[in-house]
């Protein structure tokens, strides 16, 4: 355990977290203001994946490519609250489950259908192709450094709008009791459609940037949801300040203990028995810390303050 | 009402009685039709009826939406392979095991789970599953990724192997009805009457001072064990296991196959997997891209499909009489 490794590995799950952020962000609201499960939220951030690959290999620049894919999720998601996610606020937790399951199926099929089984590839800029040098210590893919920097910025600006923004006013109020926000003349439901599609251009985002390192495929869209859920869990429900804070935590934690468990293991049991534990714990460790943060404070972190 | 659905007065005791002769005579017509795929297919949809049940009893009637049910699938099968894999096939031994284990599993997770309410309930039975998936996943000792081969099927002291693909299906065949037997013995008691009053208003039962969180917290572990059987057919019967069978996906599967026959109905599960499997059977005999079809079709019938069949039948009878 030098401290080269540990300072990427940090950066690592900083940037990890920052990911989480951008998928956990539109759920967490989506949650709190409508009490509206939505399992589907991860293939969005797949569409978002698939379409800045495409455009990327079609007009070979990848800036043009984020800048189309962008309005793209957002009218995907706009489509699909009006279509099908409307029908379904009334109904109980066990229907949406079920309803936006389905909408996973459907939407891992559409991607089948229309960019094929194997996924999409591409490479980065040269640009920002390259290595840079941490304080002399260690390198550090500049990239994953911007990914940290645009996550950072996205949350700042969230933070921004939802705080100090008269749409942010409403969605504040609307997350506390959206019959009262209602009834005093606003569109409550027109507001959630946007909240919604902007919920998914944000995990579209994430794919987006994600795409040039994990590349484009199907099925990324569920291992992230899990997590993220994971994250809103332990933050608060509705909270976005939660959110953030619940997901620079777990990718900390799910980074360093990928990274460093065996050897901390190590330290206590026997070397074979570590080697074969620290794979299994470290897989399971963000679920067991929800499931202890559920257990001693089954609000999350950071719940919103009024409900 | 649950009375009359056992017996056969009602429109769905019929559908169970003829559904459940239909099943018993499976077997001799696969035989003459020489159509032994169709009997693989038949036992795929028992077993995960038996599952269905048992998920029933806590979603339907106990209004605890499980999702993470396929877990205890999943360990009801390694408890098939992992013995199998020191050469154990001693059948009471793993039953024992898988009595042991999804009980164990089922009481210490449940004693968290059922601290919470609502999505939080959803969520953190997700995160037990997904703990044991991942758990099987990375141990490589017991095949990881790639799952374990099971060489022989479970011996039992007295009756022998269970050999052929007939044998098995009856005991698959005669697990469920024990299942529904037992569901109804225990939806119908003084038990189901608390466990489906939780459901309902749980602070009412409370404050007439029925301690629910023992009634529910039981009812959870003879699901789970419930479901372990299951598991262990399906061990038996697919020979090989992986990490896989507990996927989440699966988990939604089962809650699906619930809704679609009717939650909170005896037999409904078991008419819901039945229409799941068939359905999937033949969109995908169709078309690569079955899932689409049925990805549409499982957000029509949330949006549309109340009831599910259980409730179907009993409009369509309750209309023409």
């Amino acid at each position: 355990m030098d401290g080269a490794l540990i300072l990427v590995q940090l950066l690592n799950g900083i940037q990890l977290g920052v990911l989480l952020f951008l998928v956990a962000a539109g759920l967490t609201l989506v949650f709190g203001i409508m009490d509206f499960v939505n399992l589907a939220h991860g293939a969005l951030y797949m569409i978002g994946a698939f379409f800045c690959a495409w455009l990327t290999l079609n007009l070979d620049s990848f800036v043009v490519a984020i800048l189309i894919s962008l309005p793209g999720v957002f009218i995907v998601g706009y489509v699909v609250e009006l279509l099908v996610i409307r029908h379904l606020y009334h109904r109980n937790h066990l229907d949406q489950v079920l309803a936006t399951f389905g909408l996973i199926l459907v939407f891992d099929t559409i991607v089948h259908l229309v960019w094929g089984p194997a996924g999409l590839t591409f490479t980065l800029p040269d640009a920002v192709n390259g290595r840079i040098n941490l304080f002399g210590i260690t390198e550090f893919p500049v990239y994953r450094l911007l990914i940290i920097a645009a996550g950072l910025l996205v949350a700042l600006g969230l933070y921004l709008v939802i705080g100090r923004t008269r749409i942010g006013m409403l969605v504040r109020a609307g997350a506390s009791n959206r019959v009262m926000v209602g009834a005093l003349g606003v569109d409550i439901n027109k507001l959630f459609r946007y909240v919604f599609a902007t919920g998914a251009m944000l995990a579209g985002f994430g794919g987006m940037i994600i795409a040039p390192i994990t590349e484009a495929r199907i099925g990324m869209g569920s291992d992230i949801l899990l997590i993220a859920f994971v994250v809103i869990i332990i933050g608060g429900i509705g909270s976005i300040r939660g959110a953030f804070i619940a997901s620079l935590i777990v990718g900390l934690i799910d980074t360093m203990g990928r990274s460093f468990l065996d050897d901390l293991m190590k330290l206590v049991i026997n070397e074979t028995a570590a080697e074969t534990a620290a794979p299994a714990i470290s897989a399971m460790l963000v679920y067991i810390l929800m499931a202890a943060i559920l257990y001693f404070r089954p609000q999350g972190l950071f719940p919103p303050k009024v409900r | 009402m649950n009375l009359k659905s056992l017996s056969p007065a009602g429109p769905n005791g019929w559908v169970m009685v003829i559904t459940l002769v239909a099943l018993v005579l499976v077997p001799p017509y696969t035989v003459l039709a020489n159509e032994p795929f169709f009997l693989d297919l038949v036992m795929r949809a028992v077993i995960l009826s038996i599952a269905a049940v048992s998920l029933n009893l806590v979603l339907g009637y106990g209004g605890m939406i499980s999702f993470g049910h396929a877990a205890y699938l999943g360990i009801g099968a390694y408890c098939v392979g992992i013995p199998g894999y020191y050469g154990i096939y001693d059948g009471v031994f793993q039953l024992l095991l898988v009595v042991a284990v999804c009980g164990v599993f089922a009481l210490v997770t449940g004693l968290v789970c059922l601290r919470t309410r609502g999505v939080y309930f959803i969520m953190i039975t997700l995160a037990f599953a997904q703990m044991v998936f991942y758990a099987m996943v990375s141990l490589d000792e017991y095949g990881g990724d790639d799952g374990l081969v099971i060489y022989e099927r479970s011996r039992f002291p007295l009756g022998g192997a269970i050999g052929d693909s007939i044998t098995l299906y009856y005991v698959c065949l005669a697990v469920l009805v024990a299942t529904l037997l037992l569901v109804h013995r225990i939806v119908n008691s003084r038990f189901g009457l608390v466990i489906r009053g939780t459901a309902g208003n749980d602070a009412r039962l409370q404050s007439l001072g029925l301690p629910t969180f023992r009634y529910r917290l039981i009812c959870y572990v003879i699901a789970g064990i419930m479901c372990g059987i299951a598991g262990w057919l399906l061990g038996n019967f697919t020979l090989f296991i992986s990490p896989e069978m507990m996927n989440w996906i699966r988990s939604g599967e089962l809650i699906f196959m619930v809704v679609l026959g009717g939650a909170g109905s005896l037999f409904g599960p078991v008419l819901g997997t039945g229409a799941f499997i068939t359905l999937e059977e033949f969109l995908s005999g169709f078309t690569v891209y079955w899932q689409l079809y049925f990805g549409i079709f499982l957000v029509l019938v949330v949006l549309f499909g109340r009831g599910g069949l259980h409730g179907f039948i009993e409009w369509l009878f309750r209309r023409r009489s």
